[in-house]
């Protein structure tokens, strides 16, 4: 009897969890197959879910009219270069506030925080007329410098939770057996900190990919990013929810493939900690 | 391997032997509209004429563009050589000195051509600022089919009552079928562009020669009042988050029998590409009251050259190609007369090639000429501007008196309430901004 209990809630747990899983995912399902759709088709009330006529026509129009892999390669640069030095950054400064803390490291946590409470919007015209005088304006330089601020102090932060989660008895153990500091950090440290880097890594890239006010108002031409190219679909007057839809599949699947193919790494380094 | 080696080699021959033309690129700014992708399409025939110029083209979202430009602009950032922008910011970044006037357009430019309405709508003092890429007003567009089942006439010129009663009738909710579809979709250029168009001819104005906003006035209450109703009655469901995209999906699927907006939507219903009404549509000139002044805008998309471009010579070259007779006939030769970009010159309206394939021409002409930037509605106005007041102040204060009225016409307040909120808003920002005291 008990058995059959559990085997019923086995069933029903994981219908529970594919539906909220579907609910999650249903969203970029829409998306996609509006991308395969007629124009009239996406506008369509009531939409059709399968049933509509399916054409690779948005996906043609997209390539002809826009250089996709001009737009995509940017994003991969701007988005793994900011990436790269806010850890190249954010590591050394998180591992110091973790492992050697000072009366003022919450404060500087807090500070850190803090200005991530402005809206960008406020410092737009400024931070415009500094790129302008130094002419980062519309380059790739300049989207990492500024993206690789803005995510910083969520990348210091995540990386000194996961840190703080490393005893300290560990690394003092390593030390009586004689470890030098450089093998305490390769073969003590580095395998427990692991998972956190790399969700923080992940959960970086997406924030950069993702990115939207600063690559559309800083870039023009030859920094544009995929967000640039999205935005370049939608139109006041005409349809243009299908071939929309196209140029966001094409924008999010490089990141979606990276996803799926760190599922792993991300889901442990998000739960990093919770079943101690 | 050894193709690659020959293309370079050949490649370094031709540099070497091109004589040195100094290369001037132009980065235009614009938004995703058919014609401007079309133009963007065109563009090799203008590089292939000015061998010296080189054209690169950013399209943005409508909002993103102009916040994109108004700040590049601002700060002279320099980013754009040419602006897609449209007649609401013309006439205020050229008082601005943000735009450069275009006067070296060349001989064979034909200034004199561009309709009257539209070349006061992106002129200040006399000069042009801007150069009208196409135009547009509002009229309606109706179901022949559905006007004769019902035995109905449209008139060249209807009146309010005629439209109203008109949907009544025609709105069969059973068979999906819906009298008149209207914009209802907060925003200063969605809802407020028909509201305040619509508002014009029942006499109402946004604010008199003193600037006090007029929003507690009877002609406003009777502007939103029969908008409210109608579309209560005769309307889609959920016509508050409606727009012109909306709108144009709703009436190519065959289910409004009027749509009242932009004249350029003229030409997308009456496409059976994308229409299933295409052959049963016809045109009429926008509702009024009988006070003189008709239900419709005026605006044009237009290109202008802003103060901090280094290449004011080379941007004036292509937007006089881009806006000039020459570039309407090269769309008619490689896309067909009902593709060359509407309402902005009057030999378009006489040439018997495009008006064989736009049966909407002629409404689209009365109707650009029946809008008066200068005039707008029966009373005077200390403004400029058909669906919007031409100053920097209207984007913000049109938004938030659309979201008053988007939530009158959702049920969520009512006609009244609406009212007072838009005329407390408008006089808030307009002390704010020092109009009044």
């Amino acid at each position: 009897m008990a058995r059959m209990v559990t085997t019923r809630n086995k069933v029903i747990s994981t219908a529970a969890a594919w539906l909220v899983g579907f609910l999650i995912f249903f969203p970029i399902l829409w998306m996609v197959l509006a991308s395969f759709k007629t124009e009239l088709e996406a506008f369509a009330i009531p939409p059709s879910f399968l049933f509509f006529h399916w054409t690779t026509e948005n996906y043609v129009t997209v390539q002809e009219r826009s250089d996709y892999f001009h737009h995509a390669l940017n994003s991969i640069v701007i988005a793994g270069g900011s990436t790269l030095i806010a850890m190249l950054i954010a590591i050394p400064a998180a591992w110091s506030m973790a492992f050697s803390p000072t009366k003022r490291t919450k404060d500087v946590l807090l500070w850190m925080l803090s200005t991530k409470m402005m809206p960008p919007v406020g410092v737009l015209v400024p931070i415009y007329l500094i790129f302008r005088s130094v002419g980062l304006l519309d380059t790739r330089a300049g989207l990492i410098f500024i993206l690789c601020l803005g995510n910083l102090p969520i990348v210091i932060w995540m990386l000194f939770t996961y840190f703080k989660e490393i005893p300290k008895d560990i690394l003092e153990a390593a030390r009586m057996d004689g470890a030098t500091i450089g093998r305490e950090l390769i073969y003590v440290l580095t395998p427990m900190a692991v998972p956190g880097l790399a969700s923080t890594l992940l959960l970086n890239l997406i924030l950069a990919w993702n990115e939207a006010f600063w690559t559309l108002n800083l870039s023009t031409l030859e920094a544009a990013p995929l967000t640039v190219f999205i935005a370049s679909y939608s139109s006041p007057e005409g349809l243009f929810w299908a071939k929309l839809s196209a140029a966001s599949t094409l924008a999010i699947a490089p990141i979606l493939v990276l996803g799926w193919f760190s599922q792993r790494q991300l889901v442990r380094g998000l739960t990093f900690g919770a079943v101690k | 391997m050894k193709n690659v080696l020959c293309a370079v080699a050949g490649a370094a021959a031709l540099l070497i032997s091109a004589p040195s033309i100094a290369q001037t690129t132009l980065t235009v700014a614009t938004v995703n509209n058919s014609d401007m992708i079309r133009m963007q399409g065109l563009t090799s025939e203008f590089t292939a004429k000015n061998p010296d110029i080189t054209v690169k083209w950013v399209t943005l979202e409508e909002n993103v563009l102009r916040q994109r430009v108004t700040t590049d602009i601002a700060t002279k950032g320099g980013q754009f050589d040419v602006l897609t922008i449209g007649t609401y910011e013309v006439p205020i970044w050229a008082k601005k000195n943000w735009l450069v006037p275009l006067d070296k357009l060349g001989a064979d430019y034909d200034v004199g051509d561009l309709l009257p309405k539209i070349k006061d709508a992106v002129s200040v003092d006399g000069k042009l600022y801007a150069a009208p890429f196409y135009g547009e007003s509002s009229m309606v567009m109706y179901r022949t089919d559905l006007f004769d089942k019902a035995g109905l006439k449209m008139p060249e010129s209807p009146t309010w009552d005629f439209v109203v009663d008109a949907a009544k009738k025609l709105t069969d909710k059973s068979a999906g079928v819906y009298g008149i579809c209207l914009r209802g979709k907060a925003g200063w250029g969605e809802n407020m562009a028909f509201l305040t168009a619509m508002s014009n001819s029942f006499g109402a104005r946004w604010f008199d020669e003193k600037w006090e906003p007029q929003f507690n006035s009877p002609e406003w209450k009777k502007t939103l009042t029969t908008y409210v109703d109608l579309m209560k009655q005769a309307g889609p469901p959920g016509a508050s988050s409606n727009g012109f995209n909306e709108n144009l999906a709703l009436f190519s699927a065959g289910k409004c029998a009027m749509w009242i907006d932009a004249t350029v939507a003229a030409s997308m219903v009456s496409n059976p590409k994308d229409s299933k009404v295409a052959d049963k549509v016809g045109f009429a000139l926008a509702p009024n009251t009988g006070l003189g002044k008709n239900a419709n805008w005026l605006w044009a998309w237009s290109l202008a050259v802003p103060a901090g471009s280094k290449k004011v010579e080379a941007a004036e070259k292509f937007i006089a190609w881009a806006t000039s007779k020459d570039y309407t006939k090269l769309v008619a030769s490689k896309e067909g007369w009902a593709n060359v970009p509407p309402g902005t010159r009057s030999s378009l309206y006489k040439n018997p090639d495009y008006l064989k394939v736009a049966p909407f021409a002629k409404l689209t002409l009365a109707s650009i000429d029946a809008a008066d930037p200068n005039k707008p509605t029966v009373k005077p106005v200390p403004y400029v501007g058909v669906q919007y007041a031409a100053i920097p102040e209207f984007q913000g204060i049109g938004t938030q008196v659309g979201q008053q009225f988007s939530a009158a016409l959702s049920g969520s307040t009512t006609v009244d309430a609406a009212l007072t909120a838009a005329q407390s808003v408008t006089e808030r920002e307009m002390k704010r901004a020092g109009y009044i005291k």
